[in-house]
């Protein structure tokens, strides 16, 4: 084929003129969030039995992507139409519930599972991990108004004080990146955070152009070809066979996040968003179980001043009254397990459980779970 | 045929060899330009200026060794002073940019070494090349030794071991701790490709069949920009056409290099990325359960590193043809070949074609005349060119397998052609079944060589012999 100056200078006019249609009509539509919605998950692969997560894909087949249609598509959540003898649990939370160092059978939701638990009823009890490793209220309400779609009967709230710094709700990427949700939830349910934060980012037009929303799409499109390699091995964290153990000998340090003793104010905590939750969890027909999760207890070097690395001792022993007061005038559910694992068995934080330490929480909370069914 | 003696191109209008001159120089520029900017940075200090120059110094050695007219005249003439001067001042051109920080960072990773110790390493650079020419010039046949020493060099680039006790050396020269030698420390872009264009280059002299190029001209053909990092790799008398040939710029070659190009980075960036996350490693293979899924993993290697060597040889074939050098191809359909013969001869042409130049015919030629047995013949001249191939992708014990693999494969479809001949003749008459044989032989080529490559894929033998298993059901 021969071809002249003016016929390529054509051609390259009209390649340019589909590439700015193009792109003005992904603008203009957003197709990713409808996008998000389609997934080869639960329909070519098995979903993902965990919120997909992880900075090492090559060795976790996961990855860390914004699109919660996408990531919620992704979990066996999505591929599990609720059975008339199911008691469906729920169980939100950081990188704790998430299971950060855990394989999948060993995670709380794992460990519940194989338990084979009934309720009184004789419902079966099936626990869906739902955990998501930031810690952050806004973070677990975000998560939490999306699963009351999958009808629970019961939402298990696994808090700790690292999630309630009411200046850092919005500090987190996976928040940031769905600013529209966060937003309608700050509207609508009147959250002290504000809809106007800056944290809270608001794509300009050429960020919604196809261009700007190349990552978007190139996570997407991993999300859906890892489920390959998590079908074909099961896997999707990354454990390394060593790793450096949760800091047992501590700074004398008494501050936290800024705050020093003797108190720690109830308004530097998000209790709102908490409250927030319970409501939307009651909405959706679901109770709530707000568990204080387990944390390193630590006997090491000035053990007299902090329980571990993330908490000095005074902000959260009043941490742990106010949440228990909080909860009790408002009769939500609540177990309080903050001692209930010994620090041998904790692995690389002061909140991430070995297998057996998720077993102990497992079993306390199987107490509790078939005790409410 | 190219005259073997210098001649200039003709001329068919001062305007046409202007810009067949100015092309010519810019392609030389460029390629030495690229052989530095491409480099990637090593642990070892200055490595990512010095191995480039290393490539240089061997390439202007190569030449002078192969240079009928410097073995003649015994001294360089001014052309070649010219060329030399063109080379050597883009070097110390490089290395002057330490001096404008950070603009040196535009070409190397890292500041240059002191311009005194390049010149000083261009000085030897220079004695070494007026050795070559005066003492393996005037000899064709002592180009062997040359070759020898080239093969040495590559040898200890691709032995694990002994690229790292190379690398033990080059920190002891650099005043950095050998203890922390690693093969991974020296990795010289592109050498195995400029390697086997010296090597070319050093045969066709001691055969009497290269061309006389210039140091220009030569140094282009070795170190070609677009074909520096995977190939292809051209042959000196057909490459030297095109870089003589009258060239202007026209349209028809810069769409068709524009398309080449836009094709192989959508192979290469697109598809081939993509399948890079779903193919065979080293990691996925211990860990895969069940054969379907084993199956999606050596088929997704199989696609992926056809779709990046053919991207990549794309890309290159597509950037030297706006540039009006035709590279020769290196991919033809290899993955729809109905046998193993007809995959080598699609699959990374340029390399099989290369042994099969230099190493397959001289060697059967060799035992045909001691009067062996033509099966021996055979077996013996595929098994070990598939063997060399192999390792001349590392020498490991996988890569071996994987050349074995091959070469046992083609002397066995090589037994059954010869066998088969004449007995098939009935087959002609249906062409149905013609059909259908002959997609059973796509089938089986592709499925034979997707399963050689859980050999060149994985470290070890056990590993790959795990992913047999798995796949089989073992």
């Amino acid at each position: 084929m021969t071809l002249d100056a003016r016929t390529a200078l054509r051609i390259a006019v009209k390649a340019l003129s589909l590439f700015v249609a193009l792109n003005l009509v992904f603008a203009l539509t957003d197709p990713v969030p409808a996008l998000g919605r389609l997934s080869l998950y639960n329909v070519l692969w098995p979903g993902r039995a965990r919120l997909p997560y992880g900075d090492d894909p090559a060795r976790a087949y996961n990855l860390s992507l914004f699109d919660l249609n996408a990531m919620f598509a992704s979990h066996e959540l999505a591929g599990a139409p609720k059975r008339a003898d199911e008691f469906r649990v729920l169980l939100m939370g950081d990188s704790a519930t998430w299971g950060w160092l855990l394989r999948n059978e060993n995670t709380l939701a794992g460990q519940l599972n194989a338990m084979r638990l009934k309720t009184a009823d004789g419902r079966i009890v099936r626990a869906y991990n739902l955990g998501y490793p930031i810690m952050s209220l806004t973070k677990d309400l975000l998560m939490l108004s999306r699963a009351v779609a999958y009808q629970p009967d019961l939402v298990v709230w696994l808090v700790t004080l690292e999630s309630f710094p009411a200046d850092q709700q919005l500090a987190h990427p996976i928040v940031q990146h769905n600013a529209e949700a966060v937003r309608a939830l700050i509207a609508e349910h009147r959250l002290r955070s504000r809809p106007d934060d800056p944290a809270l980012l608001a794509p300009t037009f050429l960020q919604r152009t196809l261009v700007g929303q190349r990552r978007a799409l190139a996570d997407w499109l991993r999300l859906q070809t890892y489920g390959a390699l998590w079908a074909a091995t099961r896997i999707d964290q990354h454990i390394p066979e060593t790793y450096e153990p949760a800091q047992r000998d501590l700074d004398a340090d008494r501050s936290f996040k800024g705050l020093l003793p003797p108190t720690l104010p109830k308004d530097a905590l998000a209790f709102d968003v908490l409250d927030v939750g319970m409501r939307i969890a009651a909405g959706a027909g679901a109770r709530v179980l707000v568990v204080n999760e387990p944390i390193l207890v630590s006997t090491g070097r000035n053990s007299d001043a902090r329980y571990n690395f993330l908490y000095p001792r005074w902000a959260y022993d009043q941490y742990r009254a106010l949440l228990r007061d909080h909860l009790q005038l408002r009769g939500v559910d609540y177990l309080d397990a903050w001692n209930l694992v010994p620090q041998t068995e904790f692995t690389n934080s002061a909140v991430h459980l070995t297998p057996a330490g998720a077993r102990m929480l497992a079993e306390a909370l199987a107490k509790v779970i078939v005790g409410r069914g | 045929m190219l005259a073997t003696e210098t001649s200039p191109p003709a001329a068919t209008g001062r305007w046409v060899l202007d810009q067949a001159q100015a092309r010519s120089i810019g392609l030389c520029v460029l390629s030495v330009l690229a052989v530095y900017a491409l480099q990637p940075a090593m642990p070892i200090r200055q490595m990512d200026f010095w191995l480039p120059t290393a490539s240089l110094v061997l390439t202007v050695v190569v030449w002078a060794a192969t240079s009928s007219a410097l073995a003649t005249h015994r001294r360089p003439d001014r052309a070649t002073l010219t060329d030399a001067a063109l080379i050597g001042g883009i070097t110390l051109g490089i290395a002057a940019l330490r001096f404008a920080e950070p603009l040196s960072m535009l070409i190397t990773r890292t500041p240059p070494p002191a311009v005194l110790s390049v010149l000083a390493a261009l000085a030897i650079a220079a004695l070494l090349a007026v050795a070559a020419g005066c003492i393996i010039g005037p000899r064709p046949a002592w180009t062997t030794a040359l070759v020898i020493a080239l093969v040495a060099l590559l040898f200890v680039l691709k032995y694990e071991p002994l690229t790292q006790a190379f690398a033990a050396l080059l920190r002891v020269a650099q005043g950095q701790s050998a203890a922390q030698a690693s093969a991974l420390d020296v990795r010289w872009l592109g050498f195995s490709y400029i390697c086997f264009r010296w090597i070319a280059a050093l045969r066709e002299r001691a055969l009497g069949r290269l061309p006389a190029m210039s140091l220009r001209e030569f140094v282009t053909y070795a170190v070609f920009a677009p074909a520096l990092i995977a190939g292809p790799i051209d042959r000196p008398e057909r490459f030297l056409r095109d870089l003589r040939a009258s060239f202007a710029f026209n349209w028809p070659d810069a769409t068709e290099g524009v398309r080449r190009i836009a094709v192989g980075a959508f192979k290469k960036f697109v598809l081939a990325d993509w399948l890079a996350l779903l193919a065979l490693n080293e990691v996925n293979a211990a860990q895969a359960q069940g054969a379907g899924w084993m199956w999606l993993l050596v088929y997704a290697y199989a696609w992926r590193i056809y779709l990046d060597f053919g991207g990549y040889t794309d890309m290159a074939i597509g950037v030297a043809r706006i540039f009006g050098v035709r590279l020769p191809e290196n991919f033809h359909r290899p993955y729809l070949k109905p046998n193993l013969t007809q995959f080598w001869s699609s699959w990374h042409m340029s390399l099989a074609q290369w042994f099969r130049t230099y190493y397959f015919n001289p060697l059967t030629r060799a035992l045909r005349m001691r009067a062996w047995a033509v099966p021996t013949i055979i077996f013996v001249g595929q098994v070990t060119t598939m063997l060399l191939i192999g390792v001349w992708h590392g020498v490991t014990l996988n890569f071996a397998l994987w050349g074995l693999w091959h070469g046992v494969g083609l002397f066995l479809h090589n037994r059954w052609a010869d066998f088969a001949k004449g007995r098939l003749t009935a087959m002609q008459e249906r062409p149905r079944l013609q059909v259908a044989i002959s997609a059973a032989g796509v089938l089986l080529t592709f499925h034979f060589v997707a399963l050689g490559w859980v050999w060149f894929a994985l470290p070890d033998a056990a590993l790959s012999l795990g992913v047999f298993r798995k796949l089989f059901g073992l």
